[in-house]
């Protein structure tokens, strides 16, 4: 018998819905299937045990009573340890933040909330975001389920292996430069960052502004789909949340793609990328013509300006973001005598390797007699990078890509070379840059048997066809039913 | 392979240089207490990372506004309207030091 946590969470909403099987029953599972492997993987900071037990029985009990719930209750997930979680510690995955419990909740979890879903516990990431292997978390790197020995990705490394893992039904994380993305590639499964503006990010730690932004994990399409229409859409919290109408996603997942225009382009087709991704992207490729799509060539001809423009940006505005951290009003305090050494001590000693890394060169590309040089530069170049798509974009529908241009490396093996590591990201980081919308789901596997991802990126606010694609390719091939054996 | 590749992207000209006292003015300009190993590691490190930045300089964008957002739709306000916030006791809970609910913090002025 399979047991509860491998099926998909459309399957399973509709067993609930059915009522085949209770939210207990299923909670119970998960929390089973976390106990027997979470030691392995190093996915969870925090559990949340009791209470996911105690919304499972809620939810049973509404259900029971003949309540219209939405597919999503009863469903148990888990999250970033990003979001604010009202009275459940979120940490950052930094010794600056270890101890903070907030005193509110961020609003993808109020609507979370109040989709009836089972939060079973808080997932390990990298320090801040920032980072491409999860190895810069406080709490030890998580490890790849496809390969213990090798890294899940990041920064939302503990999301993308959970749910590879079966650990949860589905995922939340963040995505700035690659964050969700890269990782849903390294482990196999589905992830999508949608619009900048798209999903609210009131009460979402801030890395860098002009580009986080927040979508889920899930082993199916549908199951992104499901999980991003509960927290899309306006929230007067947030200033850059946009004012769009939210479509249900689910109801454009048809296996037509006849006539779609899906645009190609040479430039992520570098010399030097892993030859079997390279095949392997190609094969899916053709794949989706046979599917009836047009394939287009189309020019990105300022994508190798990607990676230093990004990080230019990224660690400008980090270092404005976490200037806020500085020992007085919350988070970790450094025994000092005064204000000045407090602030010094605190930040020397509460932020780790990388994240300090970072702030410094934010703070060289901000100071006074460099920033025409390279933060304006950099901003420039954004408009260059924005263009190609704004170009691209008029003769195509979607743009297919790969997502990373290696599957899962070994844990170290880029830890001493940060250059190598932020460009793991190459593929990923312009549509942040240009606020795009972009899916990754597994389009096959190397020799090694790791899962390589398939990335689709569409114009702003199109992530309905985007699924439409994403869902086409998924049900005529097999990826998505290998599962690792953790 | 793929080293090969990345850095053979990275014959630039280079016309800065990171040295250990530019990391240790904006160590005091970021409020970070680094030790000396830091110093040495984040000079080596930023005067890697910086040369290869300077790959933008390829680029003529004398002409080119700068894009700070991207997303036109993404920028709404809301009523400027009076709305109940957290109550201070529960802000009080986070806070590292307090004193007849006051945040307390070390001594301010320094005359030495």
């Amino acid at each position: 018998m399979i047991p509860l946590y491998d099926y998909s969470l459309d399957e399973l909403s509709q067993k609930l819905q059915k009522k085949e099987v209770s939210s207990v029953e299923l909670t119970q599972s998960v929390l089973k299937r976390i106990e027997e492997t979470k030691a392995k993987l190093n996915t969870f900071i925090t559990l949340t045990k009791e209470s996911a037990l105690q919304t499972a029985k809620t939810v049973d009990q509404k259900r029971i009573k003949g309540e219209v719930l939405s597919p999503l209750a009863g469903i148990p997930i888990a999250l970033k340890d990003i979001f604010l979680t009202q009275g459940i510690k979120t940490t950052c995955c930094s010794k600056i933040l270890s101890q903070f419990i907030p005193p509110y909740d961020s609003t993808v979890v109020k609507r979370l909330k109040q989709n009836d879903v089972v939060l079973v516990g808080k997932l390990n990431m990298d320090e801040f975001a920032m980072g491409s292997s999860n190895e810069n978390s406080c709490f030890g790197p998580v490890k790849n389920p496809w390969d213990l020995e090798r890294t899940p990705g990041g920064s939302s490394g503990g999301s993308a292996a959970a749910v590879a893992a079966s650990q949860c039904l589905g995922a939340f994380g963040t995505d700035t430069g690659g964050s969700i993305r890269q990782p849903a590639s390294l482990c196999g499964v589905v992830g999508i960052k949608p619009t900048y503006g798209r999903v609210s990010r009131y009460g979402i730690i801030a890395f860098a502004s002009s580009l986080d932004q927040v979508g889920p994990f899930g082993k199916r399409v549908k199951d992104v789909a499901h999980l991003l229409k509960a927290v899309a859409g306006r929230d007067s919290m947030d200033s850059t949340s946009a004012d769009m109408k939210v479509p249900d996603y689910t109801q454009f997942l048809t296996k037509d793609i006849k006539g779609l225009k899906i645009g190609i382009a040479k430039e992520y087709f570098i010399k030097g990328m892993e030859a079997s991704t390279e095949k392997v992207v190609h094969k899916a490729i053709d794949h989706l013509k046979k599917l009836g799509a047009k394939i287009i060539d189309v020019s990105l001809p300022h994508t190798s300006y990607a990676v230093p423009t990004y990080y230019l940006i990224a660690t400008a505005e980090a270092s404005s973001n976490l200037a806020r951290y500085d020992g007085v009003k919350y988070g970790y305090r450094a025994k000092a005598s005064t204000l000045q050494e407090m602030y010094r001590k605190t930040r020397g000693e509460g932020f780790g390797r990388e994240v300090k890394r970072r702030i410094m060169l934010g703070t060289f590309v901000l100071s006074s007699g460099y920033y025409d040089a390279y933060y304006k530069k950099a901003s420039q170049v954004r408009t260059l990078i924005k263009r190609d798509f704004d170009e691209a974009f008029k003769h195509c529908d979607l743009i297919v890509t790969p997502t990373s241009p290696t599957t899962a490396f070994k844990l170290g093996e880029k830890m001493e070379d940060p250059l190598q590591m932020y460009l793991s990201d190459i593929f990923t980081i312009s549509a942040n840059l240009a606020g795009l919308p972009g899916l990754v789901l597994p389009c096959g596997f190397d020799e090694k048997n790791l899962p390589i991802g398939l990335q689709i990126l569409g114009p702003h606010f199109k992530e309905e066809k985007i699924f439409h694609l994403a869902y086409a390719y998924e049900q005529s091939t097999e990826w998505h039913q290998r599962k690792p054996t953790v | 392979m793929i080293t090969c590749f990345f850095f053979s992207v990275m014959v630039i000209k280079k016309f800065m240089h990171i040295t250990k006292e530019l990391v240790e003015h904006l160590a005091k300009l970021a409020l970070l207490e680094l030790t000396e190993e830091e110093v040495t590691r984040y000079t080596r490190e930023l005067d890697s990372l910086i040369g290869y930045f300077e790959k933008l300089n390829e680029l003529n964008t004398t002409h080119i506004e700068p894009t700070y957002q991207v997303v036109p739709e993404a920028i709404v306000f809301r009523e400027d309207s009076v709305q109940e916030s957290f109550k201070r006791e529960e802000w009080l809970k986070v806070v590292p030091q307090q004193e007849e609910g006051a945040i307390k913090v070390p001594k301010i002025i320094d005359v030495g």
